[in-house]
């Protein structure tokens, strides 16, 4: 009997150590290999060729552009997540599953289909097309594209962090408010943004990585313009066509540095959420 | 759809979008068991290292692919003195998939494991019931429509991905042209009613997998 069990033991934990082995493996070789080579690549083509790389006028012109794009894009998702978010919770309208659906829409899209369905709106001979010409504004293989259709593609990361939230923590503590004479305004302010900041906060630190990111929709809207319309990743693109795979490699280093930061951050924002959720 | 080259492209995502959604299925949940259920040194730095897919720009993983595999690594040279080429072959497109999509089937099983009661587990194992069975008929049930949920998600953006891809897999036509990369290129040459009619085919399977998707996840916090 008890040779029995200690068999069974000793089973169990060659099954657990293959277990632990054989996901530790898939990781190191989807995760962490990819990530070694390409700093062990960067290092050994040295310093100069990192600071050679990030004084290109071009390099720093696709930093900023990615810069811009992507702080545009957390003010507007940011602000539109926490209203719909209310609106999707708190209120009751015909169409509100309708819009529930509709939220979820850009996770479902191809980010080229996005940047397609752009350019037949708004490119030549697009829907949108004469009014905007008519007004001198170019929005296509511009600005105002990159940023409209990287908003569209991020507008479900707050929503989606926001919405379980607001609805655990139910219409008490705001009726209370109320109740008491605190406007709507107030009301909201002091009472239901303190308690969704965590969720806001991890929304945004979703919506910057995947604006900072974004590659598919920009691609096609972008129209690829050197120096112009060239974001972080379209550089990266561009210069690995280019077999200019140093400049790629450093820049991409660099966003990939961005990104494990940002990370670091959204990890510790889901402990403090977490925390907040088991103490409430 | 008469666009030459389209059902191919149409078709290699499928393939590749399929074979990805089911390692995906078994690996995410393998992974998730093993951060929720065993303790071991490194546990937690594995739990954040798994997310670094929905972080790290998807471009980027496609470039650091290309680093690691290109002919100037070892890991190039050697698969390809044992005759495995990776770079520009469907294979680079199934590893950068795998890479990006990593995170969905753990992020979805792992709250249901960690609330999964192992009372369970060991009332079958006191039963005599073997390792096997339990996991069959007690935790698998319990965690079904979580694995579910991730693969239909894994398996909707494997139909979208472009960032990852599109440098690795090389674009031939055929061959190794994915149905997002194709739209790519359609729409660079200004073909956009060709390009418009893949990108819509791609979008009604995509809609009606994150539709299903919703479902599940709603089922599953109605059981619960």
């Amino acid at each position: 009997m008890s040779v029995a069990v200690s068999t069974q033991v000793a089973k169990a934990r060659r099954g657990r150590r293959g277990l632990i082995a054989l996901t530790l493996g898939w990781v190191a070789l989807l995760l962490l290999l990819p990530l070694v080579a390409i700093v062990w690549t960067v290092a050994k083509a040295g310093l100069s060729s990192v600071t050679h790389t990030l004084t290109q006028p071009d390099v720093l012109h696709a930093f900023q552009l990615t810069a811009i794009v992507t702080v545009i894009t957390v003010l507007v998702t940011g602000v539109f997540g926490v209203i719909v978010a209310w609106v999707l919770v708190r209120q009751r309208f015909h169409g509100r599953s309708l819009l529930n659906a509709i939220v979820d829409i850009p996770f479902a899209l191809s980010p080229v289909t996005v940047g397609l369905a752009a350019v037949v709106l708004f490119g030549p001979g697009g829907w949108f097309a004469p009014f905007f010409q008519a007004r001198g504004i170019q929005v296509i293989y511009a600005l105002p594209a990159m940023i409209l259709v990287t908003i569209f593609i991020c507008i479900p990361f707050t929503i989606r962090e926001i919405v379980p939230v607001l609805e655990e923590i139910g219409l008490d503590e705001e009726d209370a408010s109320r109740t008491l004479g605190a406007s709507v305004w107030h009301t909201f302010f002091k009472v239901t943004l303190p308690n969704i900041r965590w969720a806001l906060a991890y929304g945004i630190a979703l919506t910057t990585a995947r604006a900072i990111g974004e590659i598919g929709a920009v691609l096609i809207v972008s129209g690829l313009i050197q120096g112009k319309t060239e974001t972080a990743t379209l550089f990266i693109f561009r210069a690995y066509e280019e077999r200019q795979t140093a400049e790629a490699y450093v820049v991409a280093l660099v966003l990939a540095g961005v990104s494990v930061g940002l990370l670091i951050v959204i990890e510790s924002l889901r402990h403090r959420q977490e925390k907040e959720r088991t103490r409430t | 759809m008469a666009v030459p080259g389209a059902w191919a492209a149409i078709r290699l995502t499928l393939i590749t979008a399929t074979i990805v959604a089911a390692l995906n299925a078994v690996m995410g949940t393998a992974l998730a068991w093993v951060i929720v259920r065993y303790r071991f040194p490194g546990r937690r730095v594995l739990s954040t290292v798994v997310d670094l897919p929905l972080a790290i720009p998807t471009l980027v993983w496609g470039v650091m692919i290309l680093v690691l595999y290109g002919p100037n690594s070892f890991l190039g040279r050697t698969a390809d003195t044992v005759g495995i080429t990776v770079l520009f072959t469907p294979l680079a497109i199934v590893l950068a998939l795998c890479t990006v999509t990593l995170p969905f089937v753990i992020r979805n099983v792992q709250p249901v494991l960690l609330e999964l009661d192992d009372a369970e587990e060991e009332a079958a194992a006191t039963l005599g019931a073997t390792r096997r069975v339990t996991f069959r008929r007690v935790v698998f049930p319990a965690i079904r429509s979580a694995v579910m949920a991730g693969t239909l998600l894994t398996f909707s953006r494997c139909l979208g991905e472009i960032g990852s891809v599109i440098l690795v897999s090389g674009n031939r036509t055929g061959h190794t042209l994915t149905a997002p990369v194709f739209i790519f290129s359609l729409t660079s040459q200004f073909r956009f009613a060709e390009a418009a009619a893949v990108a819509t085919f791609l979008f009604a399977i995509s809609f009606v997998l994150v539709l299903a998707t919703g479902r599940l996840v709603k089922q599953r916090e109605a059981s619960e």
